[in-house]
């Protein structure tokens, strides 16, 4: 259960997102995070790049400087090997949290 | 997340800074972007960008947060952490680092001398490739090549890129305007300097020319002798030096570092150096004469020292083949230059880094009862932060780098003790130490103080780690800080055990050593050193060349004897020539007049020869057996007659009696009688036993030297004078009665034979100080750790003994408790010490004299010695525990 706390939640987004898309850069990720949940989750910017940080050094993704297609310098990240398994493990242990919540919420 | 790469981050923070704040900045221009599309003003689509991400220095912590605290922002916390703690218990901290301290700088000192003697490199190129080569005897090792031979070596030889001959120990009369000096010099082959890969700083080397026989005479000075006579004026080069009666002109002035010196084969290095081949010298054209040449060389490229020992091989066969008579059963020693030079002082440096290393697990193992002690005391702070949520590994982290930190301090004070230390040790025996101006403190030295640091760290740091991060937090927390279990009591026990232990080993070494002096000292030499002085005269007839008469030399001898004898306190006097006991060596073959003379030189009896004068034994306090000793009477014209001694006559003419037989020569005389028989006289040092290779000795006159010999042997004798008192107060009287004879002649190497006594036992001295300086930093550290234990554990135990009191326990029970304690332990300690004793004082075998290696009295002595300090050690806290009050120590519940 320690696992599948809020942090643990952005990192699976995270994940899941560079999954999808493939290369972006963290201002990407906000974007695509919040269309693809219409409009539903906001991720807050100084939460982040923190948490892009922390997952770069642990070598779930890995990151290049880029040009944009406004030919803006910004900084893409891309998911490694362990960054699949680190979000098929994301992916379970949310469905647990899932399962959990709901049987409870459904305990009547 | 690698610790390597935040480790790296941490190093390149700034440029992290950099990165992050350029991502943030492009994240803030795209958002701003898209707020102005969507229809912003451009001021509030960048205020609501930056909004979003609220303080951007505390995001930019937020992101570095990541990797510093993980692991090095860690390892600052636990250093400011040990570094408070160590504040907090000065007194504890200052005992910890003085204890290693000692341990640390004893092993540094010790480790700078093994530095410079052993391991560093010699000052020449490629050293690995120089190599000496010696005649080799059957029965008495390495010896002086006949100068045929060396030639024939140097003809003959094909994997040396060159091989040089030298005469060293020669000297000369150095005549100056004023007066005349004796100067130290070595002859050597041209190619001596180079093969060696040293050249000249001035001037240059020898040429090959001036290496013939008849060459112009050349010299090359010594860096210290240009110094001092010279004032190291650039232009001596060309200018002559008179030696000997001859002009030599000086082509060359060594490095000052140059270096040479070998242990076997003697090399001396001298005032000056001349061409080998350039004078003639009767001596040289024999090739059954080995008159003290060597030979060094320089392996070629490729060869490897195996070959070049074939190689040698075959020449000495060859030469066994074409010269029997002279070279039959000699072979060639060809041996690394180095391992001549550490020859003999090897096995002793490396018991005493053993000695020391010792010294150093003792050291650890008190500052780990200490840490132990202490963190008994902090059991209750470790288990607090365990339940807290600090993990095992996070604790031991600590608990190792306060030990560590420890360390580093006492390596860092260890320095200074060891620099002061090795400072003293080389000023107390400076010649004994061969290359002992290698010893200094260079980068390899502070290595190895740091890496045995961090280890000694990490051994004493570990004992309290281990043992308390398997906090039992329900016991811990329940026991109210007072933490006492018995399985901690026995952690430390085993400290105590160890450290006895390792004591004893060291007592026991260093007992051996000691014993091994006193034995030896006792020995008689066979000879009264005492009041002796021997010295050095350089005759002035020298001056005139070879121009002077056998007859005159010998007046000339004859002449200064008796000035010298005039000198008042000057109890008899005598010429010393040949070989002298306890630092040089002669030797003469012979055969027994009326036996068939042996067919090679090789074959023959072979005898130590002392060349002296008619008072030798009045001097020497030397008995007479039988006969007589060589007389005045016994005259460079009367029949040559000898004197034995009785190991010679017992070996080779068992019961009957020598006086008035006759041996045979091959060499410098033809026929001797023996007109006496006297006692043996040690050559070979105290310690010499019946096992070296020459014992018989034999007795000549120097006036009866042959002719033709006086004038080789003679442009400088050796004297040996009993003095009335102190030998050193009448050097002065004798040296002006020399001068007294002629203003020319010079009176040089004064010594004592006491001082040649204590110079032939320096090694072993040197070992036995160092162990016993060793063997008693032990006993101290080891006694305090004892004391240490047993207090606590006393302390520790207080409330116990309150209530024993309390219940009716007599005082002397409580006495015996404690003490009984520490007596288990020490007597323990001892009796493992004495056996691990028994089989590691089996490596000091080859320093010992007289003594077995498992003395009994010297066993039974440091056992003793031990458990009577361990006792006292105990005494003090047992007394204290004997004194306790029940009423305040259950009040203090």
């Amino acid at each position: 259960m320690a696992r599948n706390d809020l942090q643990g939640s952005l990192d699976l987004l995270i994940l899941k997102t560079l999954s999808q898309m493939g290369e972006l850069h963290g201002y990407g990720i906000v974007l695509h995070i919040q269309r693809a949940s219409d409009e539903q989750l906001s991720v807050e910017e100084g939460s982040l790049y923190p948490a892009l940080h922390r997952m770069e050094q642990s070598g779930w993704i890995r990151s290049e400087w880029k040009l944009t297609d406004t030919n803006r310098k910004a900084k893409y990240y891309r998911m490694t090997a362990a960054g699949q398994k680190e979000l098929r493990k994301a992916e379970n242990s949310f469905e647990q949290l899932v399962k959990g919540v709901r049987a409870v919420l459904r305990y009547a | 997340m690698s610790t390597l790469r935040r480790i790296t981050n941490l190093f390149h923070r700034s440029k992290l800074d950099q990165e992050i704040e350029a991502e943030l900045h492009a994240h803030i221009e795209m958002r701003t972007a898209d707020n102005i599309a969507a229809g912003m003003s451009p001021e509030d689509a960048r205020r609501d960008a930056l909004l979003r991400f609220g303080n951007r220095t505390v995001l930019k912590e937020r992101v570095t947060a990541a990797d510093a605290h993980m692991f090095f922002d860690s390892l600052w916390q636990d250093l400011c952490y040990g570094l408070r703690m160590l504040r907090k218990s000065p007194g504890f901290t200052a005992v910890a680092v003085l204890t290693l301290a000692l341990g640390i700088g004893a092993n540094t000192a010790l480790f700078s001398v093994v530095n410079g003697v052993l391991l560093n490199p010699l000052p020449y190129p490629h050293p690995d490739k120089v190599v000496t080569v010696a005649s080799w005897f059957p029965e008495g090792g390495e010896g002086s090549v006949s100068y045929p031979d060396l030639v024939d070596w140097i003809r003959d030889s094909h994997t040396f890129s060159s091989l040089a001959g030298y005469k060293s120990f020669q000297s000369f009369t150095w005549a100056r305007q004023s007066n005349a000096e004796r100067v130290s010099a070595v002859q050597a082959s041209y190619n001596f300097f180079s093969t060696l890969g040293v050249a000249p700083t001035l001037g240059r080397d020898f040429t090959p020319a001036e290496d013939q026989l008849g060459a112009a005479p050349s010299v090359i000075l010594s860096a210290p002798f240009w110094k001092s006579k010279f004032a190291s004026s650039p232009d001596v080069i060309g200018k002559a030096m008179n030696l000997n009666g001859t002009d030599y002109t000086i082509v060359g002035v060594l490095p000052s570092n140059f270096y040479f010196c070998c242990r076997n084969i003697n090399f001396s290095p001298g005032d000056v150096y001349v061409p080998l081949s350039a004078t003639k010298n009767p001596l040289f054209s024999d090739r059954k004469i080995h008159p003290g040449i060597y030979g060094v060389a320089r392996i070629k490229e490729g060869v490897t020292l195996a070959q070049a020992r074939a190689d040698m091989a075959a020449i000495a066969h060859n030469l066994a083949v074409t010269y029997p008579d002279a070279d039959k059963d000699r072979g060639v020693a060809v041996t690394p230059v180095k391992q001549e030079m550490v020859q003999g002082i090897e096995p002793f440096l490396l018991v005493l880094l053993a000695a020391v290393g010792f010294v150093l697990l003792i050291a650890c193992v008190n500052v780990a009862n200490l840490l132990l002690a202490r963190s008994t005391g902090r059991a209750r702070e470790f288990t607090i932060r365990a339940a807290l949520g600090a993990s095992q590994g996070r604790v031991v982290r600590q608990l190792l780098t306060e030990g560590i930190l420890l360390a580093i301090c006492g390596g860092a004070l260890g320095l200074l003790v060891a620099a002061w230390g090795t400072s003293a040790g080389l000023s107390i025996l400076p010649s004994t130490l061969p290359r002992a101006g290698d010893v200094r403190m260079d980068p390899r030295v502070l290595l190895f103080t740091l890496i045995i640091s961090i280890v000694a760290g990490i051994l004493f740091g570990l004992a309290p780690a281990l043992k308390t991060s398997h906090p039992d937090l329900h016991e811990t927390l329940k026991e109210g800080g007072r933490g006492a279990s018995g399985a901690r009591y026995r952690t430390q026990g085993i400290f105590v055990v160890v450290e006895m232990a390792l004591a004893v080993v060291l007592l026991v070494g260093a007992g051996l050593t000691i014993r091994t002096l006193v034995e030896l000292w006792s020995v008689n030499p066979g000879f009264d050193p005492h009041n002796v002085l021997s010295f050095e005269v350089g005759f002035p007839s020298a001056l005139a060349g070879a121009n002077v008469s056998p007859e005159q030399l010998r007046a000339d001898l004859l002449q200064v004897t008796d000035k010298i004898a005039a000198v008042p306190g000057v109890q008899a006097v005598s010429l010393m020539n040949g070989a002298v006991p306890m630092s040089e060596e002669d030797d003469l073959t012979f055969w027994i007049d009326g036996t068939p003379k042996p067919a090679t030189e090789n074959s023959m009896p072979d005898a130590l020869w002392y060349s002296v004068g008619p008072d030798y034994l009045k001097v020497m306090k030397i008995p007479l057996l039988r006969g007589r000793f060589i007389g005045p009477q016994d005259s460079g014209t009367s029949p040559g007659v000898c004197v034995i001694d009785e190991t010679f006559a017992r070996k080779y003419f068992g019961n009957h009696d020598p006086v008035g037989k006759r041996l045979d020569f091959n060499l410098i005389y033809k026929q001797l009688e023996i007109v006496g028989v006297v006692a043996h006289a040690k050559q070979f040092g105290l310690d010499e036993n019946a096992s070296a290779p020459l014992q018989a000795q034999m007795y000549t006159s120097t006036l009866q030297l042959p002719d033709q010999l006086m004038q080789a042997f003679f442009s400088s004798s050796g004297f040996i004078v009993r003095t009335a008192g102190s030998p050193d107060a009448f050097a002065g009287a004798v040296r002006s009665a020399v001068h007294d004879f002629n203003s020319k002649t010079v009176f040089f190497e004064p010594d004592t034979m006491d001082h040649v006594i204590a110079q032939s036992l320096a090694a072993r001295r040197f070992t036995m100080m160092l162990f016993g300086v060793f063997a008693t930093l032990a006993l101290v550290l080891s006694s305090i750790g004892i004391y240490g234990v047993i207090s606590y554990i006393a302390g520790q135990r207080t409330h116990e003994i309150g209530i024993r009191i309390a219940l009716g326990a007599r005082r002397a029970d409580v006495l015996k408790i404690v003490l009984g304690q520490g007596v288990r332990l020490a007597v323990i300690g001892v009796a493992i010490g004495l056996i691990a004793a028994a089989g590691l004082t089996r490596l000091m075998t080859s320093i010992l004299y007289g003594v077995s290696t498992t003395d009994p009295l010297t066993f039974a002595a440091v056992a003793i010695l031990l458990t009577l300090v361990a006792l006292l050690a105990c005494y003090i806290p047992a007394r204290r525990a004997m004194c306790v009050d029940p009423m305040v120590a259950l009040r203090y519940e």
